[in-house]
């Protein structure tokens, strides 16, 4: 190992060549999509950098109250991604359900994680907070937005055999008992399968960088295998909160079908 | 055993006045879309009132808790579901879900017997015709065995032959035990014949059942 090769902003302007290239490619296929792919590219571009220079200030000047903030507008972000992809299909008592197992779901893990799985300190440490938290929240993120769509269906395909079930003296627990089951199978299916393929199929990503950035292979591994397990734990755990109050928010008082969302 | 007091379904029913008597056979008859149904899930509280009150054994229904009431005052739907699984499962799923313990075979291949379904319990129900699927509903709820039945046309997919059967039995079940029941029927030859009560619901929206209500006693 030699030290990191640091990038020259020549060196990151090479890297430019691929939007040209993908840029002719699209000319050629006659495919409407130059604006958008330079739109794109300068984003991402801005918006590394403004968040490069705010990381380095933010690792500088260590402060619970920022690190606690970039939380808060990491599950703010999450929740509202969440809830703008089914806008008219929740209601407000499912919506509440969604913030709250997002928020619930990986604040004890991030929390768990950082304080006892890899003992930072001060607790708020910028530099391990905010990457290891936005893992979690992203995958939570991913996990709740599956979960919320399988149980909307489920609760729509089945309608029929919930409001049987119902009839037939269930309490909603049991009438929804096995669209709940699937739902949160399906939900953690691609956290699994991406445990499956880990090393062989793919190298993920926070190792990759790790070991880029210098750091030795066996540390990013540990790092990797801890981190996986903290993101099945925040994914099973915000996904089965989800689950167990949103069930409910289908039901009414009088422990009847809410319909309305479902009608349509 | 139930009392309507004024009560209201949004614009579908509109009972001022309604006794369902103890240990009595009441049929309720009327045109498609006359508001049978609604008022047998009234009954069990899969719809409330949006006017007035029912009462049920001198309790207002709505202090009742609807899951222990759906216990007591079991109802069979108009459209058979059937669940995943078998003819044993789906046999079973009622008491499953009323979290009693479950029937032998024994009793389970008698309960077929009766309602003269002539299938094996590992069967899947997905085959059955839309008549078979009835009686296998059928068989469900009558193994629960409760004080009170709501019967939402038990006979509408079968023969006649068939029909007079079941209801038959149903009948001589209810009687037996002396339970109460509440049956909707489209015929109302089944219905002079069978039930002690019969109240008919008005053509069309039913504006009211008292106009139309016919009770006579055997
Ligand atoms: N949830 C609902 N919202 C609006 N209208 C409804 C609803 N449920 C039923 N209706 C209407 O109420 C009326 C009565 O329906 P109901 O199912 O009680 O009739 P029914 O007497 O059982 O008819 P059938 O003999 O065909 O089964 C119908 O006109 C129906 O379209
Ligand atoms: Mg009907």
């Amino acid at each position: 190992m030699n030290g990191v090769i640091d990038l020259t902003v020549f060196q990151v302007g090479l890297a430019y060549i691929f939007v040209l290239m993908v840029l002719i490619i699209v000319r050629i296929l006659g495919i409407k999509r130059e604006k958008e792919l330079i739109i794109a590219s300068i984003r991402m571009t801005l918006q590394l950098i403004l968040v490069g220079y705010a990381l380095v200030y933010i690792f500088d000047n260590p402060n619970p109250m920022i690190t606690g903030l970039i939380i808060l507008v990491m599950e703010a972000f999450a929740v509202h991604t969440v809830l703008g992809k089914y806008k008219n299909k929740l209601s407000l008592p499912m919506k509440k359900v969604i913030a709250f197992s997002m928020s619930m779901g990986t604040l004890t893990c991030i929390v768990y994680f950082l304080l006892i799985v890899v003992r930072i300190s001060p607790w708020y440490e910028p530099q391990y907070f905010i990457p290891i938290a936005g893992m979690l929240i992203g995958n939570s993120m991913t996990g709740i937005s599956l979960g919320v769509k399988l149980l909307l269906d489920g609760m729509i395909s089945q309608r029929a055999l919930v409001e049987e079930a119902l009839i037939l003296g269930a309490t909603p627990q049991a009438a929804t008992r096995s669209i709940i089951r699937n739902t949160f199978d399906a939900a953690i299916l691609p956290t699994m399968n991406s445990m499956l393929g880990m090393g062989i199929v793919f190298l993920p990503g926070m190792m990759t960088g790790q070991i880029l950035s210098g750091t030795a292979p066996t540390t990013a591994i540990a790092y990797q295998i801890a981190i996986m397990l903290g993101i099945l734990g925040a994914v099973a755990l915000s996904v089965i909160i989800l689950l167990k109050l949103g069930y409910r928010t289908f039901f009414t008082q009088e422990v009847q079908l809410q319909t309305g969302l479902l009608d349509n | 055993m139930f009392k309507f007091v004024d009560v209201k379904y949004m614009d579908i029913l509109d009972v001022p006045s309604l006794f369902i008597e103890k240990g009595k056979i009441t049929t309720l008859v009327g045109a498609s879309g006359s508001g049978k149904t609604t008022l047998l899930r009234m009954l069990n509280k899969m719809l409330s009132p949006t006017q007035g009150k029912i009462m049920f054994k001198e309790t207002d229904l709505v202090d009742i808790n609807s899951v222990t009431h759906r216990r007591q005052v079991t109802m069979l739907s108009q459209n058979p579901v059937v669940f995943e699984g078998s003819i044993r499962d789906n046999l079973n799923i009622g008491l499953k879900f009323q979290e009693k313990s479950l029937l032998s075979d024994d009793a389970l291949l008698s309960m077929l017997e009766k309602v003269n379904l002539k299938k094996g319990l590992d069967t899947s129900p997905n085959a059955l015709s839309g008549g078979e699927k009835q009686r296998l509903a059928l068989g469900r709820v009558l193994l629960l065995n409760s004080e009170i039945y709501l019967l939402d046309e038990p006979s509408a997919a079968l023969d006649d032959e068939t029909e007079e059967t079941i209801i038959h039995r149903v009948t001589e079940y209810v009687r037996k035990d002396n339970k109460t029941l509440v049956m909707v029927t489209h015929s109302k030859a089944m219905a002079e014949k069978y039930s002690d009560t019969m109240i008919e619901i008005a053509e069309g929206r039913c504006q009211s059942i008292r106009g139309c209500k016919r009770e006579r006693s055997y």
